[in-house]
């Protein structure tokens, strides 16, 4: 076991499967030689050459074209995005493409592609660097959707995906990448070291897909959630004093909807938080599938907690970010339906 | 699985450690390059796509037949705009260290060509610029106030405090809002242009982009698109050989210049020393007269070098030879347009101190008046309530509840 923030832990996935397996290659934009700005891949260019891990021109679409016919072609390529906010030049090959290959060549054709990309605001991004469109990908059929929330479900999770002959769309909450942040910007940073979720082996482990985590077990109200604001409600829930249960997600596609409603059952009330915006947004799912398996369970409406419904604006950042106080809120409304 | 193949991999010249190392570029000598009439066909002129325009020589006077032969006070006024740009951004970049403000992109090094580049294109004319292309707002007449209140997200900001430092615009200026996102403004100012001409105006339109970013399928739709209309608009590439950390040979510029990329969908391209004042300012006024005229788009490419960090987010000491810059073979774009006025005894170093003197001081008059409209962390700030605004012309219901709630939850 080594301690390691989230960028290392990826970091250590990434060289791990290197290592073990030559079909595995990473391209990205200033990921080789610079490490790319997050630092993700430092030194992987260095140690495993320039062959496997390539910077590529600045042409999202081309990155996830190339990737797939590199996937075709044998290899098992780790493509990152930069940011979340500039995938959409890549969108069409992800969605008409990269998700439908299997389906459309009767599986004679698949592409092992990993998309990992930081999303997620709290860095004073403004609305290009802040994004958290996960929804929009969980919307399509045929690509598995990832969200860590730690170190240690990061690296496992990751190597689950690259491992996966499905294509993954991996998203790393960079608010997280340095430690768990609980959603008040006045407060210290906390780092990784401190939480036992940054101690994370060195070889190669997996965390697999479809199992949600429950972080905290509770019996009042279960709150379901991913990335940052599993943290943002473990701080709500404590501070209101409610005994909450509360599941990371983790994989959004495909869903662990038994620990879902098992825990829905159990509670009787259940809120869904994610940072993205509300309409159409992922939670929306959750409400449905709560609402269809557990109605007969429930002793009030199901509430949702969310980004607001306009662009991630750069001066407004802690008005806009689905704080605490707007977890509260919507754990307090479902405690006690007025 | 994998062997060291034949992929070929492009590589920079220098990485620190290393001297800097410019010989892969590819020169002309000043005056060297003929200048064609404005009417020529684009398949005609093919071979400006590969020289590099340059009028100012060596001496630091201007030769051959691109030389603009500008006023003496045009010129003065180009090098008053450019040395405003680089101090205004040596305060923004110290304001930003200071934690005054998030973030900062300064265009050191990169000067002329925003601001010769507008100063040879008229008013009227519709701008799409990059993100690194503050001359363009400085030469247009913007208020450093302004520009200084966008940074600061303040009560006076013009984005209302929905964007990132740098990313101004102006509608009365005619400066189109910037992106965080690269290459997006390329296929709009190609719309904008076919609009003007659609309309039969005499305006043109131009854009900006990195050489990095012309790797992006917006830079090649956007050329497309030019060259089947034949729209009025300037596609400006600027080649300052960096994106973030990546060489200009890994955008594609190993195998041919990004000029030649305009011969290929059929339109002029033309290859200009970016450090020059006066070629920037002769290439732009050629193309702008070949665009209102009828003679179709241009694609210039500026070659420059980008002399500082691509962000106050950077360091470029992780990834290219130190002080490469003091090295960069077309020098430095405002000394170089300082010395050719000097010579033509049309300035002096007595001049260029005082100017320098007095920019400072209207920067930081500047500075204190921005700050008292608010800062990210004092003073007076906007009403988050203008975060649910302009969402839509019109604010629908789902968005006012939300506001109501955001109300309640500040208390």
């Amino acid at each position: 076991m080594a301690q390691m923030n989230m960028i290392q832990a990826l970091n250590s996935a990434m060289d791990a499967m290197l290592q073990a397996d030559p079909s595995v290659i990473l391209m990205g934009e200033d990921i080789g030689y610079f490490g790319g700005v997050f630092r993700a891949t430092e030194g992987l260019q260095r140690k495993h050459g320039e062959h496997r891990v390539i910077d590529t021109p600045i042409a999202e679409g081309a990155i996830i074209g190339a990737a797939i016919g590199m996937a075709v072609g044998g290899l098992r390529p780790v493509a990152e995005i930069q940011f979340a906010d500039y995938i959409y030049p890549g969108f069409d090959q992800i969605v008409s493409e990269l998700a439908r290959l299997r389906y459309r060549s009767a599986g004679d054709f698949f592409a092992p592609v990993t998309i990992r990309t930081p999303c997620g605001g709290g860095i004073r991004g403004g609305q290009t660097h802040s994004q958290s469109p996960e929804g929009i990908f969980t919307h399509v059929s045929g690509i598995k959707v990832i969200m860590p929330s730690n170190p240690f479900d990061a690296k496992g999770l990751l190597i689950t995906a690259i491992e996966d002959d499905d294509p993954v769309v991996f998203f790393e909450p960079k608010r997280l990448y340095n430690g768990p942040f609980d959603g008040d910007p006045n407060k210290a940073a906390i780092p990784w070291s401190t939480h036992p979720k940054g101690e994370v082996p060195e070889g190669i482990y997996r965390v697999p897909f479809g199992k949600a985590d429950i972080v905290r077990s509770g019996s009042q109200v279960t709150i379901i959630t991913y990335g940052t604001m599993v943290f943002v409600a473990t701080l709500a829930a404590a501070s209101l004093g409610v005994d909450a249960e509360i599941i990371d997600l983790r994989s959004l596609v495909p869903l662990d909807v038994d620990t879902i409603c098992s825990s829905v059952k159990k509670t009787g009330r259940c809120v869904v938080a994610h940072e993205a915006t509300r309409f159409s947004g992922f939670g929306a799912e959750i409400l449905a599938i709560v609402q269809e398996e557990c109605f007969w369970d429930l002793e009030a409406p199901i509430q949702r907690v969310a980004g607001w419904d306009t662009p991630y604006p750069h001066a407004f950042e802690w008005e806009y970010f689905p704080g605490p106080a707007r977890v509260g809120a919507a754990i307090k409304a479902a405690m006690d339906p007025a | 699985m994998v062997s060291p193949s034949r992929l070929h991999l492009p590589r920079a010249p220098a990485r620190p450690g290393e001297a800097p190392d410019f010989s892969y570029l590819e020169l002309s000598p000043a005056g060297a390059v003929g200048r064609p009439e404005v009417t020529a066909k684009a398949r005609d002129i093919a071979p400006l796509a590969l020289e590099l325009v340059r009028v100012l020589d060596d001496r630091h006077d201007a030769v051959g037949p691109w030389h603009p032969h500008l006023d003496p006070g045009e010129l003065q006024i180009g090098l008053r705009h450019m040395l405003l740009t680089r101090l205004y951004d040596e305060r923004m970049q110290r304001t930003q260290r200071a934690g005054k403000i998030s973030f900062y992109i300064r265009s050191l090094g990169e000067e002329a060509v925003s601001v010769a580049q507008c100063m040879a294109l008229r008013p009227g004319d519709m701008l799409f610029p990059g993100y690194r292309n503050q001359g363009l707002h400085i030469a247009r007449g913007l208020s450093l106030v302004d520009l200084m209140c966008q940074l600061l997200s303040n009560t006076r900001d013009m984005c209302k405090g929905r964007q990132l430092p740098v990313m101004y615009h102006s509608a009365a200026g005619r400066l189109f809002t910037i992106s965080g996102n690269l290459a997006t403004q390329f296929p709009q100012a190609v719309g904008w242009a076919m609009a003007a001409a659609i309309k039969g105006e005499d305006h043109i339109a131009a854009t900006w982009i990195g050489e990095g970013s012309s790797a992006e399928a917006d830079f090649h739709h956007a050329l497309l698109f030019a060259s089947v209309y034949q729209a009025p608009v300037l596609l400006n590439v600027v080649n300052n050989q960096w994106a973030i950390s990546t060489f200009q040979a890994n955008a594609g510029g190993e195998q041919r210049s990004f000029a030649a990329r305009g011969p290929g969908y059929g339109i002029a391209g033309i290859r200009v020393d970016g450090n020059d004042f006066l070629a920037v300012h002769a290439v732009t006024q050629w193309a702008a007269e070949r665009a209102r005229t009828g003679s179709g788009p241009t694609l210039i490419e500026l070659v420059t070098y980008r002399a500082a960090a691509h962000s106050t987010s950077d360091d470029p000491t992780r990834y290219r030879a130190k002080d490469d810059y003091l090295h960069w073979p077309l020098g430095d774009p405002i000394e170089r347009l300082k010395q050719h006025l000097i010579k033509l005894g049309e300035w002096s170093e007595e001049r260029h101190v005082a100017m320098t003197a007095e920019l400072d001081a209207m920067i930081a008059a500047s500075w204190k008046e921005a700050v008292t409209y608010g800062t990210l962390s004092d003073g007076p700030r906007l009403n988050p309530d203008l975060m649910f605004e302009d969402v839509f012309k019109e604010m629908p219901q789902h968005l006012q509840r939300q506001r109501a709630l955001m109300r309640a939850e500040k208390g």
